[in-house]
């Protein structure tokens, strides 16, 4: 059973060398993979819900020497998101790219792309960690730049430098803590840590650079450019499922590897600038003249909502409370991840269909595609965080568990938010109505509304009102 | 398959798939909407009754499913669900008759119809739902399923006031779920139960439970219209005249209602809420809206703003009954929860008639539409001295028990003037409707002529809907003291309430 954390990235690293090796048949190539790989991941997921925590050693060496692969309950769902997140943008991208040349230029940095995303999620200790995260952001660098407009490029440079950056900081920690502690696995470094100067400097150090790639307030200020120009199937991969990549690591870090070392002030620092983003990239959203920019701003407020749980979760003594307000963390994650990815699939077909995503001239457009104003309207709802999204079932808990610990205030951050939200959402929606023009059927462009439909639709129903499993699974962590 | 656990879903889920289905429908075909509309709602209807006889057999239906720890989606049958569920569905039927006369025309068909089918399924929802949670899920599917409604004519004004009442709504939303919230930190899963379940908690809690009852209740408020967080009400209304009917009868303002009976009754228990004194409040806002709503409809010429204000004042008898101690008012308030919804959904029937029709919207170009249009005029003014008490229709049986119930309270000397003034008010803005339109001379044309007379005054869909509705609040006056009448549920309501 092991044996197929091995496949969830050796098949999109084979998947990628094909594409390249041949690049008239990549598209078809890629979607199989996609296929083939989110069957293997759920595969992987029936096996970790039924038997708790795999782990795998390549080639039989132990920890330390060898790679050691491992999946949790908190690594599988990610990654179950990151195959359908991926699958689906597949699905869209083969229509999407119109040109030859596109296409091969795409579909092997994709791939890759997908590879670094799920080595990351099964590294166990902290220096394949850094290799997967250098990659992630290398192959996410070059597919921002595949707008090819020059704002794309500048975008995509400045991406660059800040991932690079954030990869130094990473490096720089991890070294500190191979020369105190003589170790990278993360399980073992999880006994031997304790309280000192080495292991706060080291924790600032990995943290500050993650917080950077994750686009934290007031470390955002390179992603609303990069994921505004990028082509529509790479934003939805960059703001899904990238960004949240760098912030699995800081809950490993944070929750499992340093939990003994936290104080309380660092984690309200952290609920701060969580509170800032909210309130900022919410109100950036709902200023904004461009649907991808709105999209682009709502992920970095969307980001905050998770950082705020951290005061809350350390106030939390260990117990069934702090259990449900994790599982209200993870739930909003993987919900922001569809909704976010289908709501800039749903942006991609608007920009393609009329040739600008400017919101206030969107009268005609919204009314003559409606399946498409239909996946903003869920994406838009899972935002929000309405009932039935899942994102409801997360901030219920992050609410919850705000009065629980008498950390009223940031009750106060997570409404204002989420009124700003159903602002920024509705100032479109508002164009969908009219009479303009109106079409027989309601979906028009099958190829590309469908998948944005699914992942939308996954946040708001298949989440909503199947996510209880989410917590089972965090559950069986143990 | 066992119908004790599926029987709530499948009454939701009769109006919900059809609307899901409908919404791939390409626009013309007319067919199968209508089949499915029609379909959906005999069906629903059918499940109820089946559902009717069960409650008052002691049956228990209830449909469970856990969303996440702790938090589990209950829909369950007790005898105040069924009252609405009821009077949601018999009015569903009529008003999908009377909108597809009213709307087949007219372009963004599927549209229309799939979120008015989403719209009934959330009401459904809300009226079985089991606990405070699973309320809160469907009232705020409540709202995003009628801002499409609401704003489905594209025009300025519909933009504007879907906006408005999405701010109101939503704000309104965000307070109750805050307020859930902490109750369900306090007291865990909230589930409703006949006479209350949070009177056993600690004396130490009753500060905050009365700080969350003014969140619930500022919450429940907005979508029921209390003064004053009333003001999208008059501005919803340019929504299409079946919107408006559902709206103002069973869908929204109703929903805000009818969660302020459950949070009183079910949640704190009436005995519980009026010792920590909430009732006392409860009471103060709707006496100020019944009054202050009348004294807005007076002075509005457009018929349909007329009408909303009338229910801004009206759907306050509700809150009024639930102020009330003891089972008089208590039956006196929920029977009008009933009764205001036949009577104002042939009301908004009736303008909705006289638009469409003649172009009429004002009140000052009623003149002599009695005699161009004799049933639809007959139907609005059966509903109008309904509003007004006048015997024997449903309104007066409600007026009637909110008074004794008063007395029986010893609030008569401020209930009973407050009744008193609203009545008198209710008879002035409505009385010179009904003159202009019988006894009045009519204008040499009308407004804007869209229908001819021919066999009947107007299309038939459009007129079967307020005539048989009219009906139905003579009938629930007429044969008031009839088993399973509306008074009579509401008196076995009242009964299990206060364990009779």
């Amino acid at each position: 059973m092991s044996d197929t954390l091995i496949w969830l990235f050796a098949l999109p690293l084979t998947g990628a060398v094909a594409t390249l090796l041949l690049p008239r048949q990549a598209t078809a190539l890629a979607n199989v993979t996609a296929v083939a790989t989110t069957a293997v991941a759920a595969t992987l997921l029936h096996a970790v819900s039924r038997q708790g925590t795999l782990s795998y050693e390549i080639g039989g060496w132990s920890a330390g020497l060898g790679i050691a692969l491992r999946a949790d309950g908190l690594s599988t769902l990610l990654l179950m998101m990151t195959a359908l997140v991926v699958l689906a943008s597949s699905v869209y991208a083969s229509a999407y790219f119109s040109k030859a040349a596109e296409r091969a230029r795409f579909w092997p940095l994709w791939l890759l792309l997908w590879t670094a995303l799920n080595a990351l999620l099964l590294s166990g200790d902290l220096f394949n960690l850094y290799v997967t995260l250098e990659l992630l952001g290398l192959s996410a660098v070059a597919l921002a730049s595949l707008g090819g407009k020059l704002a794309a490029v500048q975008a995509a440079l400045r991406y660059l430098l800040v991932g690079l950056l954030g990869s130094m900081m990473f490096l720089a920690g991890v070294s500190l803590v191979y020369a105190g502690y003589g170790t990278l696995d993360l399980s073992t470094l999880a006994h031997t840590v304790e309280a000192g100067p080495l292991a706060w400097t080291a924790l600032a150090l990995m943290t500050a650079g993650l917080l950077l790639k994750t686009a934290l307030f007031p470390l955002h200020f390179w992603l609303p450019p990069a994921h505004a120009s990028a082509p529509a199937p790479v934003s939805a991969v960059l703001s899904a499922l990238v960004v949240k990549a760098a912030f699995y690591l800081v809950l490993r870090l944070w929750l499992d590897v340093f939990a003994d070392l936290l104080t309380p002030a660092a984690a309200r620092l952290l609920g701060v600038m969580g509170a800032a983003a909210i309130l900022w990239g919410s109100w950036r959203a709902l200023r904004t003249e461009r649907l991808k920019l709105l999209a682009a701003y709502s992920t970095v407020a969307q980001l905050g909502y998770l950082f705020l749980f951290f005061p809350i979760l350390l106030a939390m003594p260990p117990g069934p409370a702090r259990d449900a307000a994790l599982g209200g963390l993870v739930i909003l994650a993987l919900t922001h991840g569809f909704a976010k990815a289908g709501l800039f699939l749903a942006i991609g077909i608007i920009q393609q269909r009329c040739g600008h995503d400017r919101i206030c001239e969107l009268d005609g457009t919204a009314q003559r595609l409606p399946a498409t104003t239909f996946a903003i309207a869920l994406g838009g709802v899972a935002l929000i965080g309405l009932p039935p999204s899942g994102a409801f079932l997360g901030k219920w808990q992050l609410i919850g568990g705000a009065f629980a610990t008498g950390q009223w205030l940031w009750v106060l951050v997570i409404i204002a938010g989420s009124l700003l939200a159903a602002a920024y959402i509705f100032r479109v929606l508002g164009h969908a109505f009219g009479n303009r023009a109106y079409p027989q059927s309601t979906v028009t462009v099958a190829r590309e509304e469908w998948p944005a439909l699914v992942l939308t639709g996954t946040a708001v129903i298949g989440l909503g009102l199947a996510g209880a499993p989410v917590w089972q699974l965090l559950g069986s962590n143990a | 398959m066992n119908l004790d656990v599926w029987l709530p879903l499948l009454i939701v889920a009769s109006s919900l798939v059809p609307g899901l289905v409908i919404f791939f429908l390409k626009e013309d075909s007319h067919g199968t909407r209508t089949f499915l509309n029609l379909a959906g709602a005999a069906g629903k209807l059918v499940l109820v009754g089946v559902m009717i006889w069960g409650v008052f057999h002691q049956h228990n239906y209830e449909t469970r499913w856990t969303l996440a720890p702790g938090l589990d989606l209950v829909l369950r049958a007790d005898t105040l669900s069924v009252l609405f569920v009821t009077l949601s569905t018999v009015l569903w039927l009529v008003t999908t008759v009377y909108a597809i006369g009213y709307l087949e025309k007219s372009p963004h068909r599927s549209r229309f119809f799939g979120f008015f089918s989403l719209c009934v399924s959330a009401t459904i929802g809300l009226a079985l739902a089991g606990n405070l949670f699973t309320f809160v899920i469907f009232y705020e599917l409540l709202t995003l399923a009628t801002y499409p409604l609401v704003a489905h004519r594209g025009t300025p004004e519909a933009l504007r006031g879907a906006r408005i009442y999405l701010t109101y709504t939503l704000g309104g939303g965000a307070l109750l779920l805050v307020g859930t919230v902490w109750l369900h930190v306090i007291a865990g899963p909230t589930a409703f139960v006949e006479g209350g379940v949070l009177g056993q908690l600690p004396v130490e809690y009753h500060g905050q439970l009365k700080a969350i009852f003014l969140l619930l209740l500022i919450g429940l408020g907005v979508k029921a219209a209390l003064v004053p967080l009333h003001g999208w009400l008059p501005q919803a209304m340019v929504a299409p005249a079946p919107v408006s009917a559902l709206l103002h009868a069973v869908a929204v303002v109703k929903a805000g209602a009818f969660g302020i009976v459950r949070v009183v009754y079910d949640v704190y228990g009436v005995n519980f809420a009026d010792q920590l004194g909430l009732l006392a409040v409860l009471g103060v806002a709707a006496a100020i809206t019944i009054v202050y709503g009348s004294l807005k409809a007076l002075f509005q010429d457009n018929l349909k703003k007329r009408l909303a204000y009338s229910t801004v004042s009206q759907v306050s008898y509700i809150a009024m009954g639930t102020a009330i101690l003891g089972p008089i008012g208590t039956i006196g308030g929920i029977v009008h929860l009933v009764h205001q919804g036949i009577m104002k959904i042939t009301l908004f029937f009736a303008a909705g008639n006289y638009a469409e029709t003649l172009g009429i919207h004002k009140v000052s170009e009623m003149n002599g539409v009695g005699q161009r249009m004799p049933a639809t005029t007959l139907a609005f003014t059966i509903a109008a001295l309904g509003m007004i008490g006048i015997p024997p229709i449903a309104g007066f049986v409600s007026k009637w028990y909110l008074g004794l119930g008063a007395i029986e309270a010893g609030m008569a000397e401020w209930v009973i003037p407050v009744l008193i003034i609203s009545s008198l008010l209710n008879a002035a803005y409505f009385l010179p409707v009904l003159y202009r339109a019988w006894f009045c001379r009519p204008a040499p044309a009308w407004p804007a002529e869209h229908i001819p007379a021919a066999r009947y005054e107007t299309a038939g869909a459009l007129l079967w809907p307020p005539v048989v509705t009219a009906g139905l609040a003579l009938a629930a006056g007429l044969f008031a003291a009839a088993p399973y009448s509306p008074l009579e549920w509401a008196d076995l309501i009242a009964q299990r309430e206060y364990q009779l």
